[in-house]
């Protein structure tokens, strides 16, 4: 499963991405589950709203953070995302 | 209340938050189901927690950081104020989870939870024909099984479905399958039975052979493969059947909480049935003082409370030794290994299980019939033993 770059890609309505005080993060939850992420995990996750594509979110993420080059990883968070099922396009 | 027990210095360890609360809130239940993980005295505990109690077990427990939430039972549709507890439960941050039989389950009603904040609707199905999933149920609800699930779906809730197996419809696997496929399941749990409560009293008439098990996987895992990326598949594997034991609860007092319709406080849902632990009540103490200080949640936390072969074994950090409840079971000694294990000296209590299920195959129902679970079974039960077996 790959990243159609023309698509917007939305978080899955199955899933709820929410911050955990007690943890001091952010989770992913599902029936009987729930993944821990890292903070530029959760960032992305953020982004996939159901409007912006890959391109967009990318740019998002490099203007917030002031940075460049981010489009490799965050392609590769998205594709392991989409094969679990917490985003959809 | 303090950790008296002498196996164990509390403060030597590090005590996790709990992530998961399980909260049984009744043993009242319709269906009658044989193996049923319930205690098979039951019907010794007829008294339920209020709606307050319930919510500020939920609120104490939240704050702690338990985010996962199973509202179960019994039957957790009986309880007249479940809209109102998965709305609390909702405030607060749970991610909450309805385990239920679907019975007596309207559209209605899944509206309202919904609106509720509930997030997902586990519905258990018995069997794929209706002749046999009403006979295991003890209850005629197949066909409304089926139409809930489907309002489940229809309703936007991520769609559970959950099948015990065991050797009355382990060689429908083929056709639980195809049911899941067609309802449309989001998640399919195949859950072997696990011989506690009413399965352990009832284990020569449910418990199926090893090639019986092996073909049932193969055709699962099979399908597995073939939905991958559709419908993910949570196989509860039959633990008689395999050399190590599961690691129980994720090690005991570290993730699980389960509360009991009663408001006694549990490390595992079977825990009732182990001797001198006093599971604490929340009508006696916060759910702080319990996770922390109560006997019954140190009593096995850590590696100290150990005998051999575990004491010493290199995997004890991976299972934990295994199940305490199994152990009590099958040996009567909690703090041995747990029998599955093949390095535990009581192994041998696993294949004699097994034998004693291969002629209990060969009688007629009148012979060994099923026990239901219901409450005449359950006063009975009481009356014979109290601790469960």
């Amino acid at each position: 499963m790959t990243i159609n770059p023309d698509l917007p890609i939305l978080f899955s309505p199955l899933h709820r991405l929410q911050w955990e005080e007690a943890q001091q993060k952010y989770v992913i939850l599902y029936p009987e589950g729930m993944v821990e992420l890292n903070q530029s995990s959760a960032e992305i996750l953020k982004c996939c709203d159901g409007i912006r594509n890959l391109a967009q979110i990318v740019t998002t993420l490099e203007e917030t953070f002031s940075t460049t080059g981010l489009t490799n990883d965050i392609t590769a968070f998205l594709e392991v995302a989409l094969q679990n099922g917490w985003i959809q396009q | 209340m303090a950790g008296s027990n002498n196996n164990l210095d509390a403060k030597a360890l590090q005590i996790t938050p709990p992530r998961w609360l399980l909260a049984e809130l009744t043993y009242a239940c319709p269906l009658q189901c044989p193996y049923c993980s319930n205690p098979v005295d039951y019907a010794k505990y007829p008294s339920e927690l209020s709606t307050d109690d319930w919510k500020r077990v939920l609120s104490e427990a939240r704050k702690m950081g338990a985010v996962q939430l199973g509202f179960s039972g019994g039957e957790p549709l009986t309880r007249k104020d479940l809209v109102e507890l998965v709305q609390h439960a909702r405030e607060l941050g749970y991610y909450s989870n309805l385990i239920t039989s679907g019975y007596g389950l309207t559209e209605e009603k899944i509206v309202q939870l919904k609106e509720a904040g509930l997030d997902h609707i586990q519905v258990s199905i018995q069997a794929s024909t209706q002749e046999l999933n009403d006979h295991i149920a003890g209850t005629t609800s197949f066909n409304h099984k089926k139409e809930v699930a489907h309002l489940v779906k229809k309703h936007g809730y991520p769609m559970v479905l959950c099948v015990v197996i065991h050797r009355e419809n382990i060689h429908q696997m083929p056709q639980i399958l195809e049911m899941a496929e067609e309802l449309g399941a989001d998640y399919l749990e195949l859950a072997n039975t696990q011989y506690y409560g009413w399965a352990h009293t009832n284990r020569d008439l449910l418990l199926p052979t090893k090639e019986q098990f092996e073909q049932a996987e193969q055709i699962a895992q099979a399908f597995k493969e073939k939905v991958a990326g559709k419908m993910k598949i949570y196989y509860v594997v039959p633990d008689f059947y395999e050399d190590r034991p599961k690691a129980c609860m994720n090690g005991w007092g570290t993730t699980f909480l389960t509360i009991a319709p009663d408001g006694v406080a549990l490390p595992c849902h079977s825990a009732r049935d182990l001797p001198g632990l006093d599971c604490p009540n929340v009508n006696d103490y916060s759910i702080q003082e319990i996770w922390h200080e109560s006997k019954a949640f140190n009593f096995f936390r850590g590696f100290e409370w150990m005998k051999g072969p575990c004491r010493s074994c290199d995997e004890k950090e991976k299972d934990f030794g295994g199940c305490r409840c199994q152990a009590y079971l099958l040996t009567g000694d909690m703090y041995m290994a747990d029998p599955v294990c093949s390095k535990s000296p009581e192994h041998a209590v696993i294949q004699h299980a097994i034998d004693s299920a291969k002629v209990a195959a060969s009688l007629t129902s009148d012979e060994k019939p099923l026990v239901f679970r219901n409450s005449k079974n359950s006063k009975a039960k009481s009356l014979v033993d109290g601790k469960g077996v």
